[in-house]
């Protein structure tokens, strides 16, 4: 019999709150953590405003060495290692350079591109011949797996360590992934997450693709309006999220503090086709890919009280909303609570999944629905579709026991978790 | 430069990397990098560049390769001064 997974520990550095205390404040609080950024302007940018955590020198300190803080320059894998270790020890563990090795945790942690910084230091090193003088942690740092390596020494973790990609999908994937480990009984624990680099260089592309706003380079905390009639592209973020998940026998057994179970989940593509693209989604594959979470998660559709959508402010949100009015065959005043927390934090990239998986969590044991800021105008096509009051722009109060999160991403990839309020 | 003169100087170079505090106070011409410091291999290479900055020289491979405890690092770092 496959084993009950629940989760033990959260950790999170998002723009509006590092830390869950401050993050589940700026959740209720409809906190905006998008700021104006110069450089952006220096570097002509369309896009002038983004998501950045403040992390101080300091705090660095408490999770670095000294010697690992020595030519570092990946803001993804700080994020990252800040919020594993948070939810590692949140879950109730150590962090001692000399524990004994744990074999029954592993580590999935996901990310995009890895000390995109960093690497152009070593890009500017090569190019000017001085390949001699890059220092030894280039490889560490811009590896895609780097983030996995640092965390995984820190708190010295034995089972399967690894990272995925598949862009902003990533996050909510590695959930999955981790959680069908401890399902198959592989190990007893997995430290989930995902992170992103801030940054120019990571959000450059995005600019030139035009699909993030230009118009609110004024007025920074207004600029990420998913669902919004005036939404006008998204607003870029960084930082990470991570979640420990682990068998409910082994929970038990620890007497851990249990933030939720995860029910199930699904992960699918839509193969660019049917209307799919490298950067669109295949309606009908994401349609599925709800389905069969639920599905695979042994409730109904009528069992999903609230979703935290992918929704980033662009022209695809209408899309989305239908896909999920489709899926679950619910609309009107049936249709479930919805929000989008990049409202507050932008769009987090292959964080986002991550971290909009703990609020989604923060949500479900807080007994609440984080508000949508910025969608005080919601998008005809989406309220003909769902009740306004069922897209709330307050923070409500709401007992409920299931909540859906999904994560869409470029390739075509789609995943969709289900997250159940824990009952013995 | 005396001979105190440079092991003051490196020792200040090689503390970010030493992982034995014991070894690190004790340090003498004879102390060796990996084994007794215990400095992870990888960030020989970063000894190497700060050596580099600190004295103005340029440090081979072949340089490199030999510069394994405090006694090798001396003479090679003299013999640099010197040309």
């Amino acid at each position: 019999m496959k084993k009950r997974v629940v989760i033990t520990g959260l950790g999170v550095v998002a723009p509006n709150g590092v830390g869950v205390p401050d993050f589940t404040k700026s959740l209720k609080e409809g906190k905006s953590g998008i700021t104006c950024h110069d450089n952006l302007k220096d570097f002509k940018f369309s896009c002038q405003i983004g998501g950045v955590p403040q992390i101080s020198d300091e705090k660095k300190s408490q999770y670095f060495t000294d010697l690992q803080l020595r030519g570092f320059n990946s803001s993804g894998i700080l994020y990252g290692c800040i919020a594993g270790i948070d939810a590692w020890k949140d879950a109730g563990f150590d962090m001692d350079s000399e524990s004994q090795l744990d074999y029954d945790t592993g580590l999935i942690f996901g990310a995009a591109t890895s000390g995109v910084e960093k690497f152009r230091e070593a890009i500017y090193g090569v190019d000017d011949g001085n390949v001699r003088r890059l220092g030894s942690t280039v490889v560490l740092q811009t590896m895609a797996s780097g983030v996995s390596a640092y965390l995984s020494g820190m708190l010295g973790l034995g089972n399967q360590v690894t990272t995925n990609s598949s862009a902003c999908t990533t996050g909510t994937e590695a959930l999955l992934m981790g959680y069908e480990r401890i399902q198959n009984g592989k190990t007893k624990r997995m430290l989930v997450g995902s992170c992103s680099d801030h940054g120019p260089y990571i959000w450059g592309g995005f600019d030139a693709m035009r699909v993030m706003t230009y118009k609110h380079n004024e007025s920074p905390e207004e600029g990420s309006r998913p669902m919004s009639a005036t939404a006008s592209g998204f607003v870029p973020g960084s930082g990470a999220g991570a979640v420990l998940l682990e068998s409910l026998e082994s929970a038990l057994k620890r007497g851990a503090k249990i933030y939720a179970e995860v029910l199930g989940g699904e992960v699918n593509s839509g193969g660019q086709r049917q209307g799919g693209t490298l950067t669109a989604p295949n309606a009908e594959a994401v349609q599925r890919c709800i389905r069969k979470a639920i599905e695979n998660s042994g409730i109904t559709s009528n069992d999903i009280e609230v979703i935290n959508g992918h929704l980033t402010a662009t022209s695809k949100d209408s899309l989305e909303i239908e896909n999920w009015s489709k899926a679950l065959g619910r609309k009107g005043t049936d249709f479930p609570y919805i929000n989008s927390t990049k409202s507050m934090i932008g769009h987090c990239l292959a964080a986002s999944g991550s971290i909009e998986c703990v609020a989604s969590i923060i949500q479900l044991k807080n007994q609440f629905v984080a508000p949508n800021i910025n969608c005080e105008d919601l998008h005809s096509e989406i309220e003909a579709l769902v009740d306004s009051n069922k897209i709330p722009t307050e923070k409500t109060d709401f007992n409920f026991d299931i909540i859906a999160k999904a994560s869409f991403g470029f390739g075509d990839v789609n995943a969709c978790v289900i997250f159940k309020k824990f009952n013995y | 430069m005396t001979n105190d003169e440079l092991i003051t100087k490196l020792k200040t170079i090689i503390e970010p990397y030493i992982q034995d505090e014991v070894a690190f106070k004790t340090l003498s011409e004879d102390t060796d990098f990996i084994n007794d410091l215990k400095v992870n291999s990888a960030n020989l290479v970063d000894i190497i560049l700060d050596i580099e900055d600190e004295f103005n020289i340029r440090l081979e491979n072949e340089d490199m390769e030999k510069m394994l405890d405090v006694k090798a690092a001396m003479l090679i770092i003299n013999t640099k001064l010197k040309a």
